[in-house]
């Protein structure tokens, strides 16, 4: 009796550990990055990093400003909502509202399955098709905003359409009978009561879909030129904090290297920002649910 | 039965309420800006579904002419740039990464699910890092992994370093899944477990987990979905170099790393478009599975 009762606490130890690894990875992720980070941060000067516009590690003397990366990684961001979110949430009123049962069934595995495609493979499909194509009939090289911009729109439909479609079919359909009982159209009841009544899960599937599209790395490094510069125009090239950090980690030692995990940590940072928000999201749709 | 009265005189008016065509033309016409909607609403639902059609068409065509029997010779070398190796390296890190995340996320979602008091508030910030971890981008993952185990640790670019990396990438979506599976076994089954005189982790081993199987196994899959579409994460802890390894403490590319490298260099273009076909086969086949296994556990459920 003695026995299994020291090997329930024991086990019920071990499930313990076992379950606070995730608080436990956070921390030492954190540790790890504003350890190697910040120090280079404050030795190359937080405004010299954060607002420089020069970035030529190779230079003497060296400079390292992120300014435009921080900017090109908002512009790509902005470039897929615009593209990836009037798309996901009509997309998702279609499969919650309008979609025939036998259409459905068809629909809806192929948004999953878009959300499986490795963003390598994106990144090819865009650098040998959508890049050319642009090429060919908006000028400049190609390798531009707008191609990173049609992707990572592309990449971020399955988030917005999942997260969106379940909270339009959470919203009580007597919302829906209400505004038909009233002598409104369709489209009107669904546009007037459902989507307003599911506004902050569709909020939610935006800002998950700008987590993952600030985050992406392999499918833009591929596609947006990657020059260090404020685009003027949609053609022009671009370079996003990830693809600073994938393009120059390979070769570079000392401060080049700490501005590169330094650049990390803004993105890290950014990151954090947008999970803080989404949570804030997620407890006030709670409660006012409950 | 008055109740049941009214609820099937609800039934006879819907019946009654059939809108014709010609109604509808009607309305629409009253009012434009709804005809509209239904319009932009389709051509949306089109153009998702279109973007996926031709890029899967695409590749295929693209791809599939080049899936020659060179491409899966044994040995790599610069004339076949074969994806042999990268396909070996990448079971090789898959096991490596399950090895790792699957006790801890599953033992963390028993913690959560059977041991954790409701309004716990360790519970909550478990979530709330868990939630965070499934957040991070692969590249800052990729960076910690440098970090940490190439660097600190000293194991070099390793398959190990990438396993290490991945596990906890992907330990939240282990977490998750095998939570929600858990919390699907119906009350019951415990209740009469210990009715039975078992003990609390009897029944989560002979009980619960058996019966909450096929979700978590979906999970896993699920996670390895993940783990073979993986770039960003591996290059600077795996590393890309080609050829087989001969341990785990080498340095080896997965078959996305392989296709980045080709992709990158742009010289074997072809190459390239039939390693997406392959990359493209394998994630689809790995999804499908999941989502078939857990299909059936939701009809074993119903």
């Amino acid at each position: 009796m003695r026995i299994n009762r020291l090997k329930e606490k024991a086990m019920q130890g071990v499930f313990f550990l076992t379950a606070i690894t995730s608080i436990a990875a956070v921390v030492i992720i954190c540790i790890f990055l504003f350890y190697n980070g910040v120090p280079a941060m404050a030795k190359i000067g937080f405004g010299e990093f954060l607002g420089g516009q020069q970035w030529s590690p190779r230079n003497v003397p060296a400079s390292y400003g992120i300014f435009n990366m921080i900017i090109g990684s908002i512009y790509v961001t902005a470039g897929a909502l615009v593209i990836g979110v009037p798309i996901g949430i009509l997309t998702a009123v279609f499969l919650a509202r309008f979609c025939p049962k036998s259409l459905y069934k068809v629909l809806k595995p192929a948004t999953e399955l878009l959300a499986g495609i490795p963003s390598i493979v994106y990144g090819f499909f865009g650098l040998m098709v959508i890049v050319p194509f642009i090429r060919e009939h908006f000028g400049g090289s190609g390798s531009s905003l707008l191609a990173a911009s049609i992707v990572l729109g592309i990449m971020i439909l399955p988030t917005i359409i999942g997260i969106s479609e379940s909270a339009l079919r959470a919203v009580p359909e007597s919302y829906y009978e209400g505004a038909l009982a009233l002598g409104a159209t369709k489209e009107r009841s669904v546009f007037k009561t459902i989507l307003p009544a599911s506004k902050s899960g569709v909020l939610a599937g935006v800002v998950l879909g700008i987590g993952r599209a600030i985050g992406e790395t392999m499918a833009v490094v591929l596609i947006e030129g990657n020059q260090v510069q404020i685009p003027a125009s949609l053609t022009d090239g671009v370079r996003t904090l990830t693809a600073n950090i994938v393009l120059e980690m390979g070769y570079s030692t000392g401060l080049h290297r700490e501005a590169l995990i330094a650049t990390g940590v803004v993105l890290f940072v950014f990151i954090l920002l947008i999970t803080l928000s989404m949570q804030a999201i997620k407890s006030r749709s709670e409660k006012h649910n409950g | 039965m008055a109740d049941n009265n009214a609820v099937t005189d609800i039934k006879e008016i819907k019946a009654i309420n059939k809108v014709t065509f010609k109604q509808r033309m009607i309305s629409y016409k009253r009012r434009p800006l709804s005809l509209v909607m239904l319009i932009l609403v389709a051509v949306a639902a089109f153009l998702s579904a279109a973007a996926l059609i031709f890029l899967i068409v695409y590749i295929l065509v693209k791809g599939v002419p080049n899936l020659t029997p060179d491409l899966f010779a044994w040995e790599y070398n610069s004339d076949n740039v074969s994806c042999m190796p990268a396909i070996i390296n990448t079971v090789i890190i898959t096991f490596l990464t399950l090895l790792i995340a699957v006790p801890f996320g599953i033992g963390a979602a028993i913690y959560l699910a059977e041991y954790a008091k409701k309004g716990n508030k360790l519970v909550k910030v478990i979530r709330t890092m868990a939630e965070t971890l499934s957040g991070i981008p692969s590249i800052v993952y990729g960076l910690f992994g440098m970090m940490c185990f190439v660097t600190a640790l000293h194991w070099n670019l390793s398959l190990l370093a990438g396993g290490f990396t991945l596990a906890i990438m992907v330990l939240p979506t282990i977490m998750r899944t095998t939570e929600e599976a858990l919390l699907t076994v119906p009350d019951s089954y415990r209740e009469g477990s210990y009715g039975l005189g078992a003990g609390k982790l009897r029944t989560i081993i002979k009980i619960i987990l058996p019966s909450a199987m096929p979700g978590i196994l979906a999970g896993i899959i699920l996670a390895v979905g993940r783990i073979v579409g993986e770039t960003a994460a591996l290059i600077y802890t795996a590393g890309s170099a080609t050829g087989t390894v001969s341990g785990v403490m080498d340095s080896g590319r997965t078959l996305a790393i392989h296709m980045y490298v080709l992709a990158n260099e742009g010289l074997y273009t072809n190459q390239a478009w039939g390693t997406a076909v392959v990359l493209l086969v394998l994630v689809f086949g790995i999804n499908t599975l999941s989502a078939f296994i857990a299909k059936k556990l939701g009809s074993k459920k119903g």
